[in-house]
């Protein structure tokens, strides 16, 4: 077949339906801290692995919210943990040990 | 003096001491026999399965080690002053150590002297089959003294063996005294004891007050000193001529028991296991894994003092207590998966209980390896980091961000790299790798992702080098990677490994001699982990303070009352306490803190602690500040990026309105 280079694009399509409220709740007992991000993105701005990558919490943050909880992960699997995010978070959130309970708590099925 | 000879020969003939029960057993040694018998079996079990448990390669290395002149003496050394003498205790509480080596010094001399006894007086009791095991520890109960036979010799033991249990019971009342007074002997907090530990030390405080008493009852007849002698007066006295001393040689025996009963399940333990981990420890053995092998040793070798809880830099909050190393080895001991994990991420890692400790258990590597065991399987994709080491070779991308070394041109050899396409080539970072001029002689300034968020020290730091002259690069004047320590930290130490191998690559093929850090965090795991060969890795406190002994860099001195505050990483991560001191003496007054050096408070920012939350360690902060604020400074001046920024919100954010303080990284105080 001749390629056209057109492509379908992934749906979009939110259901909220399938947000896991079991999984949230694990998170939020591993990191408390996960309901007070304000997604100011501060820490997406700084982030060292996003200079090569896409890599961004806020994003996961909003993935995890909106039940797209693999791409939550795609959006953390380059962190490399240095930290930078929680220097600048205005929340004060413990922004590593949130990065690493959302794949502790996503990346098993 | 009369010849040795003659004195065994009238020995012989009128024995000085005289072995009075024929069979050379009494039942009350019952109770001490088997509590020994089956310490020891425990330990004997324990040691075989630990060694068993250890790598081969490590095995070798600790029996070799054993045989090498150098590491023997310092075995040597260590046993007699870590583990007799508490030398580390005494240079921090001389009454403490006082405490420690009274009971462990006392005790072993005892042991030590009762057995020569025995080997003087009545040696064929020596042999373990009559009574060997036994006999020197209740030689006071077995021989009688031959009246009018009595020789110097003979009262000088008994001199000694007085003197030491006069020693020994001075550190028991110390340490009763201890138990309700801590603060006194110089410790806030002490460790909650456990139900083994209760039943070991109730047993300890009451087997030399009955030492004494057994002996003193018995010491009209066998013989005693200027201690026991005038007890039996007294008992004489009290209760006439006929002393009833067999339950006191009863009491002592059970104590002796139930003491050595309860110690592999107590934190006496680590009298034994102390002097395997030292072995293990100066042979260079290292455990891979937080409970099993070394670890193993480690652990028992804990004694459990309590000293790391007023170390810890946590407990400024009491609700932190329980988060200490001490009690972290405890559960590690008792294999208590839930809350070993819950202390491990909890901790700063700034390696003060490490500092501190009188054994040199290592806590915090013991968590890492225990982070490890959790969260080194978390998936991670670093893919893009073999990508970006190669990609910054198109030559016209080349421009923006080395527009100061646009002199030289890029490496050819680089050029067949493809570049990927979804990876944006971050060519700052990868681009003075490539672009190095003369490639030798070369000083590589990395300044790492904190320094990147405190651009400060990074002007102040180019300074010091534009003042001084010196032909620099700059690896990531464009942002780079991380160095792999935060990672490492959190115990991914496979991630860790792949960031390190990109960076490594990076700094080999920049051709550099000389790399210079500015952040503590990098530099320990750069100079730890990192080999790389023929390159000198050096902070930049060092590197200034080089510079100004050499002349290079003029420093004008003010009058300004400076503080410098010890960055865990650098200083009890790498010992650098010196040259960021000797810099700053010549540009103001340094005054002290209340705790500096390896006792200096971690500022609460550290990247170690997974789980701390933002208020717990503003109150760390706070009391760091407190103490680097002992003697009214003008400056406090530290030496890392993350003390730097959390000194500066601790400062502002400060309920004290009156502290008029600015806090300043060591760059811009030298170079201002």
């Amino acid at each position: 077949m001749v390629d056209f280079g057109f492509t379908l694009v992934p749906s979009s399509r939110i259901n909220l339906d399938l947000f896991d409220k079991e999984k949230y709740e694990e998170l939020v007992s591993m990191e408390p801290d996960v309901r007070i991000c304000m997604a100011c993105g501060s820490c997406t701005a700084v982030c060292t692995a996003g200079k090569f990558v896409h890599t961004s919490l806020r994003e996961a943050m909003e993935d995890i919210f909106n039940a797209k909880t693999d791409n939550a992960l795609e959006s953390l699997r380059a962190c490399q943990l240095c930290g930078k995010c929680a220097m600048v978070c205005p929340r004060g959130i413990n922004t590593r040990h949130l990065i690493m309970s959302i794949t502790k708590v996503y990346s098993k099925k | 003096m009369t010849p040795l000879a003659y004195i065994l020969a009238a020995q012989a003939a009128d024995p000085e001491v005289i072995d009075r029960i024929p069979s050379g057993f009494s039942a009350f040694v019952l109770p001490f026999t088997i509590g020994v018998a089956f310490m020891f079996s425990w330990i004997g079990v324990g040691l075989i399965r630990l060694l068993a448990a250890i790598p081969k390669s490590d095995r070798i290395k600790f029996a070799k080690s054993l045989f090498i002149p150098k590491t023997a003496l310092k075995n040597i050394k260590d046993l007699f002053c870590d583990c007799l003498f508490h030398t580390k205790i005494w240079q921090r509480k001389p009454l403490l150590g006082y405490m420690h080596s009274a009971i462990a010094f006392g005790w072993f001399m005892i042991i030590i002297l009762g057995h020569i006894e025995v080997a003087l007086f009545v040696p064929a009791r020596l042999n373990v089959a009559r009574g060997g095991l036994f006999y020197p520890i209740f030689y006071r109960y077995f021989v009688w003294m031959n009246p009018g036979h009595t020789t110097l010799r003979g009262a000088f033991f008994f001199f000694l063996m007085d003197f030491f249990l006069l020693y020994i019971l001075s550190g028991i009342a110390l340490a009763i005294f201890k138990r309700f007074r801590s603060i006194v002997l110089g410790m806030r907090h002490t460790t909650k004891p456990s139900l083994a530990d209760r039943v070991a030390l109730y047993s300890l405080w009451l087997i030399f007050p009955l030492r004494l008493l057994a002996e003193s009852f018995t010491a009209d007849l066998s013989g005693g000193s200027f201690l026991t002698v005038p007890v039996n007066h007294f008992w004489h006295f009290l209760f006439g001529d006929k002393l009833w001393f067999m339950p006191c040689w009863w009491a002592y025996s059970i104590c002796l028991g139930l003491f050595f009963a309860a110690m592999p399940f107590s934190r006496y333990m680590h009298i034994l296991t102390e002097v395997l981990w030292i072995l293990l420890r100066n042979a260079g053995v290292e455990p891979h894994h937080p409970r099993k092998g070394v670890a193993e040793a480690e652990i028992y070798a804990c004694s459990s003092c309590g000293l790391c809880l007023d170390a810890c830099p946590m407990n400024v909050q009491k609700k932190n207590l329980k988060y200490s190393s001490v009690y972290f080895i405890r559960f590690l001991r008792r294999h208590n998966e839930k809350k070993i994990n819950a202390i491990a991420d909890k901790c700063l890692m700034c390696d003060k209980c490490h500092a501190l400790c009188p054994v040199g258990v290592n806590a915090p590597s013991l968590r890492r390896a225990q982070r490890a065991t959790v969260n080194n399987a978390l998936p991670y994709d670093y893919s893009y980091l073999s990508t970006v080491g190669a990609t910054a070779t198109s030559a016209s991308t080349l421009g923006r961000a080395t527009a100061s070394l646009r002199s030289a041109p890029p490496l050819a050899s680089q050029s067949e790299a493809p570049v990927p396409p979804l990876t944006v080539p971050r060519v700052a970072w990868v681009a003075p790798a490539k672009v190095l001029p003369e490639a030798t002689n070369k000083v590589l300034y990395f300044a790492g992702c904190m320094t990147h968020l405190t651009p400060r020290i990074i002007k102040s730091v180019e300074k010091v080098f534009k003042t001084a002259g010196v032909d620099y690069v700059f690896a990531d004047r464009d942002g780079g990677i991380c160095c792999g320590r935060p990672l490492m930290l959190a115990g991914k130490t496979e991630a860790a490994a792949a960031v390190i191998e990109a960076n490594k690559k990076m700094i080999e093929e920049s051709g550099c001699d000389t790399l210079v850090l500015s952040c503590p965090i990098c530099y320990k795991i750069f100079k730890e982990e990192y080999h790389l060969e023929g390159i000198k890795v050096v902070h930049y406190t060092q590197f200034i303070n080089d510079l100004i002994i050499s002349g290079k860099l003029p420093v004008q001195e003010t009058d300004r009352k400076l503080v410098y505050h010890d960055p865990c990483e650098l200083g009890r991560g790498c010992g650098v306490y010196y040259e960021p001191r000797a810099a700053l003496k010549r540009c103001g007054t340094l005054v002290k803190a209340s705790k500096e050096y390896d006792e200096s408070i971690c500022c609460g920012g550290s990247l170690g602690s997974l789980t701390l939350d933002t208020k717990d360690r503003s109150k760390i902060s706070e009391a760091s500040l407190d103490s680097l604020l002992a003697n009214d400074p003008q400056t406090i001046v530290t030496a890392c990026p993350l003390c730097l920024k959390t000194f500066s919100e601790a400062v502002s954010n400060s309920k004290n309105r009156d502290i008029n303080v600015t806090v300043k990284d060591f760059a811009e105080v030298v170079c201002p």
